[in-house]
């Protein structure tokens, strides 16, 4: 029987350490985001995000540890192959249009999919009205979603984005959730550098908080709220039953309706992640 | 090869739609149009040029030599702008506004994408500099019926010279923004020029030590030397006194000269390619 073949995480970092000269940007992080898997990255500025970002795409060189995308070393060719990438700060020259754009790139990555490949990007981040649009004459949004298209020409297994939705408007937001939950269902691993904390939880399987430079909390948004108790609605009032859980919430109802008290509604009480979030970061200022 | 091919061409459009060719075909048309007018007023009162009395100068050759090495200069001065402002960003600038990153997370790498932008500046200023000299060796033909003994050579030497300022520019870019950068290429190329003119003053002087500065200068600068050279060989046939004159006038002389030069020249391109490259890999975007 053979054995198990191991398969190495898309996206994975050992043990990273990156000093600016006496500042210390990553003490040591390990994180992995698996095949499919959606991981978000949160932090206060300066705690790391960007820093860990950069090195995983190869941008920039770790002073110690190790950053692999699909078991290749982060910024060696075969890892450039399997990447895509929107920048948090980026510019793609104003005098090319949105089509000229991804063309460019498709031939830096290899693709040949070409202009069914570009339609079909355009039409995810909702710019095929504007494919013969120049950079220059687009509103920030949409650049921002050009730049999402960008990174995901070649189809790529891996795509880290950073800062993906800072200039987007609500319905732009939307656009973009619902295209990372698209990658998601077709196996693709994203790394989701973000400052919103509600399409964080929206769309993440995992979190990770950076706090100067170390992962302070992880885990899935589920697991990182936890119960603060049932609020109870009665003939009576709003009342919170502080540390019940939801196994809870049964008993509780009987015991109301047992007293003579009518019961309108109950409500399960978790912190939210912003909650889990402050408390991981302290008082720091995002 | 595609990846080459396709970043030379991002280069060149994005001169393009600078207008960075649009200002210098203007400036290049205005100096032409000078030259020409130059040219034809010195061969057409060619015999007010007068040597003191028993002397016999060549005054077509002294007259077409250094009108062709005020073309030369020329020729070099406006392809090193023209090379400096289609490289000096090429890493930092284009880093600074967010243009580099996109580019250099894809598979074509660092290296290929830097030498990719150094062959498409390079390609554009050899052709540049060499419709240039070729103009005015043309004007010089027409307008004095005067050639160089080697017309080809010297040409080939101020390309040779602006294709080194690119890759100096272009290893600058990697640590210096853009003005820096500009300002620093600028400078070795007046720094360059100066050691040129001082070798001529040592010449005129007769002082080792100056024409000794000079060449260690130009062994460092070898974009000067090529110059040199290449103003060495279009008065390569003048002898007696119409080469002495043109020796010590500001477009002659060549301290440093000869396959030794331009050899060094060609080593010392590689190695400013190459530790751009080296440093580049290493720099942090």
């Amino acid at each position: 029987m053979p054995y198990p073949r191991h398969v190495p995480p898309a996206l994975a970092v050992y043990a990273l350490e990156k000093r600016y000269g006496s500042v210390h940007a990553l003490k040591g992080v390990d994180l992995s985001v698996e095949e499919g898997e959606l991981v978000g990255l949160l932090g206060p500025n300066g705690a790391g995000k960007s820093t860990l970002v950069k090195i995983a795409v190869g941008l920039v060189r770790a002073t110690r540890g190790r950053a692999e995308v699909t078991g290749a070393t982060a910024g060696s060719r075969a890892a450039r192959r399997e990447i895509g990438y929107l920048a948090e700060l980026f510019r793609f020259p104003g005098w090319y249009t949105a089509d000229e754009v991804l063309r460019l790139h498709q031939r830096l990555a290899d693709s040949d999919g070409g202009a069914a490949e570009r339609a079909r990007l355009l039409e995810l981040v909702a710019l095929d009205d504007a494919r013969n649009r120049r950079v220059d004459g687009m509103s920030k949004g949409m650049q921002q979603r050009l730049g999402i298209a960008q990174a995901l020409v070649g189809l790529p297994r891996v795509l880290v984005l950073d800062e993906p939705t800072s200039a987007l408007d609500p319905a732009g937001r939307r656009v973009v959730r619902v295209l990372l939950e698209e990658m998601r269902d077709r196996g693709v691993s994203v790394l989701l550098n973000s400052h919103l904390l509600s399409e964080i939880e929206l769309v993440c399987d995992r979190v990770a908080i950076l706090r100067a430079g170390e992962v302070v909390s992880a885990g899935s948004p589920a697991a990182l709220s936890r119960p603060r108790g049932i609020e109870l609605e009665t003939d009576q009032g709003i009342h919170t039953i502080e540390g019940a859980t939801r196994d809870d919430a049964p008993r509780l109802v009987a015991e109301a309706v047992a007293a003579g008290r009518r019961v309108y509604g109950v409500r399960v009480l978790t912190s939210t992640l912003e909650d889990t979030y402050l408390e991981a970061v302290g008082d720091e200022i995002s | 090869m595609s990846g080459v091919l396709t970043i030379m061409g991002y280069g060149f459009r994005e001169a393009v739609r600078r207008k960075v060719f649009a200002v210098v075909v203007l400036l290049t048309a205005a100096f032409l149009v000078l030259f020409g007018l130059a040219t034809h007023y010195v061969f057409s009162r060619l015999e007010t040029i007068t040597p003191p009395a028993g002397f016999h100068v060549d005054t077509r050759t002294y007259a077409g030599a250094f009108l062709l090495g005020l073309a030369m200069f020329a020729t070099l001065f406006l392809g090193v702008v023209l090379a400096v402002f289609l490289t000096l960003g090429v890493v930092s600038g284009d880093a600074e506004r967010g243009l580099l990153q996109p580019l250099v997370v894809r598979p074509v790498g660092r290296a290929t994408l830097l030498l990719s932008r150094f062959l498409g500046a390079a390609v554009v200023c050899v052709v540049y500099v060499l419709a240039v000299y070729g103009i005015a060796v043309a004007i010089i033909d027409v307008a004095g019926n005067w050639t160089p003994p080697s017309p080809l050579g010297p040409g080939i030497e101020l390309a040779g010279g602006v294709v080194i300022v690119i890759a100096l520019s272009i290893l600058g870019s990697v640590f210096l923004s853009s003005t820096a950068n500009g300002i620093a290429i600028f400078m070795l190329f007046g720094a360059g020029l100066t050691a040129g003119l001082l070798g001529t003053i040592g010449h005129a002087l007769n002082s080792t030590a100056i024409e000794h500065a000079s060449r260690d200068a130009a062994w460092a600068l070898p974009f000067e030397a090529l110059y040199q050279d290449g103003l060495r060989l279009i008065s390569s046939d003048a002898s007696g006194l119409t080469g002495f004159l043109l020796q010590l006038g500001p477009f002659g002389g060549a301290y440093v000269h000869g396959w030794g030069i331009r050899v060094w020249a060609a080593g010392y391109l590689c190695l400013a390619l190459a530790l751009a490259v080296l440093c580049f890999q290493r720099r942090d975007l």
